[in-house]
C-alpha cells in the first residue's frame, strides 16, 4: 500500500507492505537508522520517536497508521547543527555509553519534559520505565533529564 | 596541566546523540547493498532427535533463495581431534562435547540453530522459517544442576556423563571440627540474561576469495582467528569489522556458532547476508550468565575469627561448554575473597543441561565467588551474634601482607580492604542506619530497614600475559591516529585513548582519532573483556606514545642539529625545542612532515606479568514491606578501588552500570524454564529487566590504590560494580527481616520469595 509520512519535516511517500512497522519504515525506507529495535514486545523503548509531538514506540505502530502524521526521530532533533538541550544534557552528564538505547531514550525524555517541565527524580524514573538501558544504570540518564529540565529554565545544571 | 584524572566528557557522544551509532544492522556499505536476509530455524524443543527436515514448502515461497542445513556444510574441514578434556583455556570443549554449527541429529536446547533460511526480505524470512518442517523425536530433558550431575539422562551419551569438567572440592572436615561454630547453606546463584540492548548481529560478504564479516563483537581479531579455523581459511583471507556495538557484557566475546554459520552461508551461496536477531531469539540464543548451585560451609570462633571455608559449586553450563570450565574455575580461584582464612577448600563440577549455554556475563565467575563468601560471612556473623562489619574487619587480609598469596592460588597485588569498608560505612552513616533500623524494629513497622555489606576483591585482566596492541601514527598535519586492539562497546575508549595521547604527546584530543575493530587495519589485537582495556590496551597506547616521542626526539635532534638529550617536548603546547631556546620550536606537524615516511609511527604490544585485583566495599540500604515482601532500594553507597582514575566520568559510568546489573540480579532478574525445558522468559515482557524506577541514584566514594603491574598503575573497573552490589543488596534484604527469624533468601529477592521467607520464619517461630 502507498503511504505518505512527514519525517523530520520531509514528505516521504512509499509503497510498502501492509504489515510494515513504522520503525522498519524509518530504518529501511527513510534510511534513518538512528532509531533502533531492541525487542519485539514494546518493552524496551529503543524505537521511541515522536508522532505529532508525542512519544510512541515505533515498533508498535504500523507505517500505515502513521500515514499523514508528523514523525520526529533523533536525527530531526538538532536544529541547524546545534544539539537540542536534551541531547546536550545527555552529553554533559554522560547519559549514554554504547548509544543503542540513546535515540529512543532522548526522545522519551523530550516527551517527558514536554508533559512535565519540572519533574522530580522519581517522576523522571517513573516516566522512563518503558525505556531500558543496560549500560548506565540509569543514574546519568536521570541526571541528564533533570539537567535538561533545569537548562530549559535557564538554571545552572546540577552536577 | 595534566589531563589525567580530569572530568572529560566523551568525544563519542555527539555522533551517537544526533545521527545515532552505526551498528551492524545500520550498515549501508556498498558490499551489503544487495544483501539477502538470513533467518535461523531454531529448535522449539529442549532435547530431541531430529528425524527429518523438509524445506520444500518454504522453498516454494516467494523471495526464498535457499534453505541450508548441516547437510550443506560439506565444504567445512572437521575440527582438529580433541579429547574433550578441558585444557584451561576459555574455549569450547571439543571431543565428545563438540558443538556443531547447525544441529546434526540432536537438538539440546530451545533456540538451538537447526537451519537457515535466506530470503530477499526481512518479513519473508520469518514467514519461510515457519514453513521449514523439522521432525523431532523428543528425549528426556535434563534441567538444573542437581539433575545434571545425577547422570540419569545424558546430553552426550558418548561422554558417559553430564559432568564435563570437575575439580572436586577437597573435603577435609578437620578444620571445621576445631571451630566453635560451623554454618552451612545451599545458595542458588541464578541464571540471568546478559541483555545488551543490541542483540547479536552479523553481516557477511564473500567476494574474490575474501570474506568480510561485520559482527557485533567485543573482539575483531579473535573473531577472525575463530572464523579462519572454522571455515578452513587463512586469516588474511578474512576481514572482520566491528562497527558500533550496542553493549556486550561478556556475551559478545568473539563470535558464536550463529555468526560462523552466517559467514559460511555467505561463502556457500555467494550472496552477501545480514542478520540481526530479535529479542525473542536473543533470550534463548545468546549465552547467559551465572547459573551456579553453591554449597558453603564456614567455621570459626565466637570471637569472630573465621578458621575454615568450603565452597562446593555445581556450574550449570547449559547444553554446550562454550568457555570450558573457566567460570567455576574463576569462582574457586576467588573463593576466599578479601579474607585471610587459614583453611579454604573450593571445588566444582560443571554439568550439561538442556538449556541455553552459559558463558561470561559481567564478572564471569567472580560475582558468584563474592556472593557465596559474603553470604557465608553474614551467616556466620548472625550465628555468633556479631555485627557483620566487625566480623569482616577481624578477618580482612591486612595491608602489610601484600602481595598476598591466597590458599586458592591467586596473588593479590594491592589492597586496603578495611579502609574501603570504613569509607563506605562512614559515607552511609552505618551507625545512624542501625539506629533507624532499631527504631523501626521496636515499633514493629511494616516497612523494615535492611543494611547489607559486601567487601570484595576481584581479578581483572586475568590473561594479562596476552597483552594488547597499539599503534600511533603522527601525521604531517600534526594529527595523531591510534589503532587499538581494544574494542569499545560503550566504555569510552576513544575518549580515554585520546586523553593518554594528549597527556604524553601534547597533541590535543580533538586532533586524535582512535580506530578499533577492523582486522585489515589492526591485524593483531585481543579485545575488550575481563576489565582489561585500560590496564593493557591503555598501557599499550601509553607505551606507543612514548616510543613515537622517542622517534620524534631523534628526528628533532637531527633537524635542529642538537643532542637528543637537549631536545624537549612541551606537552602543554605540543611543541618541540632545544631546551631553553624557544626560537628552535617545532610543531608535531613539522617534525612528522620531515620524517622519512611523512609520518611518525610506533607499533607496540604491551603485556603485563600478572593480573590485578581491584577491591571495594558496598553498603546497601533497602526497605522491605513485611506484608507484601516488596523490596525497595533506598540507597547504595560504594567504594570501588581500581587504582588511579584516568577519567572519573567514564569510571563512574562503569560503576553505575555495574551496580545496576548487580541490583538486577539481586532483586529482579532470572531466566526460567518449565519442566519440559521451555523458556518462560524469552521476551522482555516476561524477563524482569531492571528499569529506572527500580533503582535509586548511587552514592560513589572515591578510592585509588595503585598497582605496580602497569605503568599507569591502574586496575579494571568494568565489572566491580556488579561484583560488589548484588551480595550487598541480598544481605540487606535478609538483614531487614532477620529479626523475624529469616536466615537466608536466594536471589532474586522477589516479593513472593521474601514474603514466603517471612511467613516460613514466623511459622517456625510459633511451632
Amino acid at each position: 500500500m502507498k503511504v505518505d509520512l512527514r519525517v523530520n519535516g520531509e514528505e516521504i511517500t512509499a509503497d510498502v507492505e501492509d504489515r510494515m512497522l513504522l520503525v522498519h519504515f524509518l530504518r529501511d525506507v527513510a534510511d534513518l537508522t538512528a532509531t533502533n529495535i531492541g525487542c519485539d514486545t514494546t518493552s524496551c523503548g529503543a524505537c521511541t520517536v515522536l508522532l505529532d509531538g508525542e512519544s510512541v514506540k515505533s515498533c508498535t505502530v504500523l507505517a500505515a497508521q502513521a500515514a499523514g502524521h508528523e514523525i520526529t526521530t533523533v536525527e530531526g532533533l538538532a536544529a541547524g547543527g546545534v544539539m537540542h538541550p536534551v541531547q546536550r544534557a545527555f552529553h554533559e552528564q554522560h547519559g549514554l555509553q554504547c548509544g543503542f538505547c540513546t535515540p529512543g531514550m532522548v526522545m522519551a525524555v523530550v516527551s517527558l519534559l514536554a508533559e512535565n517541565p519540572h519533574p522530580t527524580e522519581d517522576q523522571v524514573r517513573t516516566g522512563l520505565e518503558g525505556n531500558l538501558c543496560r549500560c548506565t544504570g540509569y543514574h546519568n540518564i536521570v541526571r541528564a533529564a533533570l539537567a535538561a529540565a533545569a537548562a530549559q529554565e535557564g538554571q545552572e545544571v546540577p552536577a | 596541566m595534566s589531563i589525567m584524572g580530569t572530568r572529560v566528557i566523551r568525544t563519542e557522544d555527539p555522533r551517537l546523540l544526533t545521527a545515532g551509532g552505526v551498528y551492524v544492522d545500520d550498515l549501508r556499505t556498498p558490499e551489503l547493498s544487495s544483501a539477502a536476509n538470513l533467518t535461523f530455524v531454531r529448535s522449539p524443543v529442549a532435547h530431541a532427535r531430529i528425524t527429518g527436515i523438509d524445506a520444500s514448502e518454504a522453498l516454494a515461497e516467494p523471495g526464498v533463495i535457499a534453505v541450508l542445513t548441516f547437510r550443506d556444510m560439506d565444504d567445512l574441514v572437521p575440527p582438529p581431534p580433541s579429547s574433550g578434556e578441558w585444557d584451561g583455556s576459555p574455549a569450547p570443549l571439543g571431543g565428545p562435547w563438540a558443538e556443531p554449527l547447525l544441529a546434526i541429529d540432536t537438538v539440546r536446547f530451545v533456540g538451538e540453530p537447526v537451519a537457515v533460511v535466506i530470503t530477499d526480505g526481512r518479513y519473508q524470512g520469518e514467514d519461510a522459517a515457519d514453513l521449514v518442517s523439522v521432525d523431532y523425536d523428543p528425549l528426556p530433558v535434563v534441567l538444573g544442576p542437581t539433575a545434571a550431575v545425577a547422570d540419569q539422562t545424558l546430553l552426550f551419551p558418548a561422554a558417559g556423563t553430564n559432568v564435563a569438567v570437575a575439580k572436586p572440592v577437597p573435603t577435609d572436615d578437620a578444620p571445621f571440627d576445631a571451630c566453635d561454630v560451623v554454618v552451612e547453606q545451599d545458595i542458588v546463584n541464578q541464571r540471568v540474561a546478559c541483555l545488551p540492548m543490541e542483540g547479536r548481529a552479523t553481516a557477511a560478504a564473500y567476494s574474490g576469495g575474501k570474506l568480510t564479516v561485520w559482527a557485533s563483537s567485543q573482539n575483531a581479531q579473535v573473531s577472525r582467528f575463530i572464523l579462519a579455523g572454522a571455515l578452513g581459511m587463512a586469516p588474511d583471507q578474512i576481514r572482520v569489522v566491528v562497527p558500533d556495538v550496542g553493549g556486550g557484557f561478556g556475551a559478545k566475546i568473539a563470535i558464536d556458532r550463529d555468526t560462523i554459520t552466517i559467514a559460511w552461508a555467505a561463502r556457500k551461496t555467494g550472496r552477501a547476508l545480514r542478520w540481526a536477531e530479535t529479542r525473542s531469539e536473543n533470550l534463548v540464543g545468546m549465552t547467559q550468565g551465572r547459573a551456579q548451585l553453591q554449597h558453603v560451609k564456614i567455621g570459626g570462633n565466637r570471637d569472630g575469627r573465621i578458621l575454615a571455608y568450603r565452597l562446593d559449586v555445581i556450574q550449570d553450563t547449559g547444553a554446550y561448554a562454550r568457555v570450558g570450565g573457566l567460570l567455576p574455575f574463576l569462582t574457586c580461584l576467588m573463593a576466599p575473597g578479601v579474607y585471610d582464612i587459614p583453611d579454604v577448600q573450593a571445588g566444582f563440577r560443571m554439568a550439561m543441561t538442556n538449556t541455553t549455554p552459559i558463558a561470561a556475563y559481567r564478572g564471569a565467575g567472580r560475582p558468584e565467588a563474592t556472593a557465596a563468601v559474603e553470604r557465608a560471612v553474614d551467616l556466620f556473623a548472625a550465628e555468633i551474634g556479631m555485627d557483620p562489619a566487625e566480623v569482616r574487619r577481624r578477618n580482612f587480609i591486612a595491608p602489610d601482607k601484600f602481595p598476598f598469596q591466597t590458599k586458592t592460588g591467586a596473588l593479590y597485588d594491592t589492597g586496603l580492604y578495611a579502609e574501603a569498608l570504613d569509607k563506605a560505612m562512614a559515607a552511609a552513616d552505618y551507625a545512624g542506619l542501625r539506629r533507624e533500623q532499631e527504631r523501626r524494629r521496636a515499633r514493629g513497622d511494616t516497612k523494615q530497614l535492611g543494611i547489607g555489606l559486601s567487601s570484595y576483591v576481584e581479578i581483572t585482566a586475568a590473561d594479562a600475559a596476552a597483552g594488547e596492541t597499539a599503534k600511533i601514527e603522527v601525521s604531517s598535519d600534526g594529527s595523531a591516529t591510534v589503532y587499538t586492539g581494544s574494542s569499545s562497546h560503550g566504555q569510552g575508549h576513544h575518549t580515554a585513548w585520546a586523553m593518554l595521547v594528549q597527556e604524553e604527546l601534547g597533541i590535543p584530543m580533538d586532533k586524535v582519532t582512535v580506530i578499533h575493530g577492523d582486522t585489515d587495519l589492526i591485524p593483531v589485537g585481543v579485545g575488550t573483556y575481563a576489565s582489561r582495556s585500560l590496564q593493557l590496551g591503555g598501557s599499550a597506547v601509553h607505551k606507543a606514545a612514548i616510543e613515537v616521542k622517542d622517534e620524534a626526539r631523534h628526528q628533532v635532534a637531527d633537524m635542529l642539529e642538537a643532542a637528543e638529550a637537549d631536545v624537549v617536548l612541551d606537552t602543554a603546547t605540543g611543541m618541540w625545542q632545544v631546551r631553553g631556546d624557544p626560537d628552535t620550536a617545532l610543531s608535531w606537524a613539522q617534525v612528522a612532515g620531515q620524517s622519512s615516511g611523512g609520518s611518525l609511527i610506533a607499533d607496540v604490544s604491551f603485556t603485563a606479568d600478572l593480573p590485578t585485583f581491584p577491591f571495594g566495599s558496598h553498603v546497601s540500604v533497602v526497605e522491605v514491606d513485611t506484608e507484601t515482601g516488596k523490596v525497595t532500594m533506598l540507597r547504595h553507597v560504594t567504594v570501588d578501588d581500581a587504582g588511579p582514575v584516568l577519567n572519573p566520568v567514564l569510571a563512574e559510568g562503569q560503576r553505575h552500570g555495574g551496580i545496576a546489573q548487580g541490583a538486577a540480579q539481586a532483586l529482579l532478574e532470572e531466566v526460567l524454564y518449565d519442566a519440559d525445558g521451555n523458556p518462560l522468559t524469552s521476551t522482555l515482557a516476561d524477563y524482569a529487566a531492571v528499569s529506572a524506577p527500580d533503582l535509586p541514584s548511587f552514592e560513589l566514594v572515591s578510592s585509588e590504590t595503585p598497582t605496580t603491574l602497569n605503568p599507569l598503575g591502574v586496575k579494571g573497573i568494568g565489572e566491580a560494580g556488579t561484583i560488589g552490589s548484588a551480595p550487598a543488596i541480598q544481605n540487606a534484604v535478609i538483614d531487614a527481616v532477620s529479626h523475624l527469624g529469616v536466615r537466608h533468601i536466594d536471589m532474586p529477592a522477589t516479593p513472593q520469595r521474601v514474603w514466603a521467607a517471612i511467613n516460613e520464619a514466623r511459622k517456625a517461630g510459633t511451632r
